[in-house]
């Protein structure tokens, strides 16, 4: 039982993680490469707390406390990485965020005080299910209402055309910073549900290859769409180790089956499984 | 300089390095003038356009809008000042919606406010709505309005020279800037965006400054032309004049030669 409520943490966890890096890629265009930087940072700024400056209050307001804390130092790592780097484009970008990402991971590998290269261990468990999912929802319906309002168009329309965006009147330093500053604040979130439900951390939980794997569950979902983000990110989580159960050669070489799906998956469907779209049904749902 | 004009260039240069795009330039474009900007490829009139837009800062001289100098004003700030313009090469939202590139042009005339959107309160649903009927009748204008849910870059090229400048008119102009519509459009299609024009003139009671090279349309259509040739300001009249000025036909045509001997 312990094994399926894992995977369905990890997935609730994932569908944030998902969603705040469309936010920033998939809505506003910027190829980010550092978000398990921000991930990062929100985990290891919650536990610090938690392990260290936690108020005698009973778990849950501590909880809320801790993801406050992850918000708010993820989103700082936002506005500090974003208001030099947003001035770059494309590749430029990705380059400059995925060095971010790693100035955060060798930070916390170099200190003491976390753990460093130990891990951080003995950090309460303040987080369960309800919490994964239920900060899971309020992003899926935050992104949900931004995408259909001005300001989440007016972030679009950076990703279509920057130019002729700012010529309608948007200002795309702002939107840039915005989506930049939430994307982070929200993966920070993710980190600390991260933190407090798994009750250890490690420096490599957060390197590279874990940017890389969060964006491909946005690509694979398909940039700009909600719903795909919360597919991509249930599917990329669940098949691989779905495969893992299939037996036989499958299941030993379930690490090469799966990119190869990947592989036909961006052939057969370019624009993700999604595209830009949402699922109908679910506007209904997210309103109720 | 006449303090009535809609728009004022005084002594406008712009330089990029050693190259002089624009020298010098001054004119005036009073309300509800429909005007056209014309001269050889690389005579400067669309870093003009981008230099009245804000897209580039002149480097001496000054722009002014309404009585508002425009050298502190943000490019993204033009809008809201009432300036709109299309593009030389359509620059669409091609991903989007024929009706939500409309509703991006209502950008800077939004009132409710970011938590307003977030939670969908009724400000926020009457507002929208409001903004969707406005839309929908700029969209019926240019006769595009069974066509709203296609996406942008799905249009036909004509519909899409058309989308781009109803989007202009969506940010509620005073001052409309049209960079070549009539470039690989046919005869018929240029007949079309003739009436066009002139609807949008007498529709919305806006400035028109036109770049073009189709002289038909020009000639047809303009109340005064400008003529810029390697960034100098040569001539500027009724479109009579114009045709007849001497500095006009040496810029298209070039001068004969005299030393033949």
């Amino acid at each position: 039982m312990d094994y399926y409520l894992q995977i369905l943490l990890i997935v609730g966890i994932f569908i944030t993680l998902t969603l705040s890096l469309n936010l920033i890629n998939g809505f506003c265009g910027q190829f980010s490469l550092g978000h398990a930087g921000f991930w990062g940072a929100g985990a290891y700024a919650s536990a610090l707390y938690s392990v260290y400056y936690a108020l005698p209050m009973t778990n849950s307001l501590n909880m809320l406390l801790a993801l406050i804390v992850g918000f708010i130092a993820a989103a700082l790592c936002g506005l500090l990485i974003g208001v030099p780097c947003l001035r770059l484009k494309g590749d430029y970008l990705a380059i400059a965020t995925l060095g971010f990402g790693e100035i955060v991971r060798i930070t916390i590998t170099m200190t003491e005080k976390v753990g460093g290269p130990r891990g951080f261990i003995n950090i309460p468990h303040w987080a369960n299910i309800y919490w994964v999912y239920t900060i899971a929802l309020i992003t899926i319906f935050f992104m949900f209402n931004l995408k259909r309002s001005a300001f989440g168009r007016a972030i679009i329309s950076i990703r279509e055309d920057e130019i002729a965006a700012e010529n309608m009147g948007v200002n795309l330093f702002k939107s840039k910073l915005f989506s930049f500053i939430i994307g982070a604040g929200i993966a920070g979130m993710a980190g600390a549900l991260f933190a407090h439900t798994q009750q250890f951390l490690h420096p490599s939980n957060f390197n590279f290859m874990w940017s890389v794997i969060i964006l491909v569950m946005v690509i694979l979902g398909g940039q700009g769409s909600v719903t795909g983000s919360v597919i991509g990110a249930i599917v990329l989580t669940i098949l691989p180790e779905f495969l893992r159960f299939v037996g036989g050669t499958i299941s030993e070489w379930r690490m090469t089956i799966f990119p190869i799906l990947l592989i036909v998956l961006m052939m057969s469907r370019p624009e993700g499984l999604f595209g830009a779209q949402e699922l109908r049904w679910r506007f209904k749902k997210e309103k109720a | 300089m006449s303090a009535s004009a809609l728009l004022n260039l005084n002594q406008v240069t712009m330089k990029f390095g050693g190259l002089t795009a624009v020298n010098n330039v001054s004119l005036a474009v009073n309300p509800k003038d429909l005007v056209a900007l014309i001269g050889p490829n690389g005579a400067g009139k669309t870093t003009l356009f981008n230099t009245i837009t804000g897209i580039y800062k002149p480097t001496t001289g000054r722009v002014v809008f309404n009585n508002i100098d425009l050298k502190k004003t943000k490019s993204s700030d033009i809008a809201e000042l009432g300036i709109a313009r299309t593009f030389q090469n359509i620059r669409l939202f091609k991903n989007l919606t024929v009706i939500d590139n409309i509703k991006l042009a209502k950008h800077t005339r939004i009132h409710y406010g970011f938590w307003s959107g977030i939670f969908r309160t009724k400000k926020f649903l009457l507002e929208e709505k409001k903004i969707e009927t406005e839309c929908l009748k700029l969209l019926a204008l240019f006769g595009l309005e069974h066509k709203k849910n296609l996406l942008a870059k799905n249009l036909s090229y004509g519909e899409q020279r058309k989308l781009e400048m109803a989007r202009a008119l969506g940010s509620e102009p005073k001052l409309l800037l049209l960079d070549e519509p009539a470039a690989g459009m046919n005869p018929t299609e240029t007949k079309d965006l003739t009436d066009l024009i002139h609807l949008i003139r007498d529709q919305f009671n806006i400035a028109i400054i036109l770049i073009e090279h189709d002289m038909k349309l020009v000639m047809e259509i303009a109340e005064k032309i400008f003529v810029l040739d390697y960034g100098n300001l040569i001539a500027e009249g009724a479109p009579k004049e114009i045709q007849n000025n001497p500095r006009v036909i040496e810029a298209y045509l070039g001068v004969e030669s005299e030393d033949k001997s």
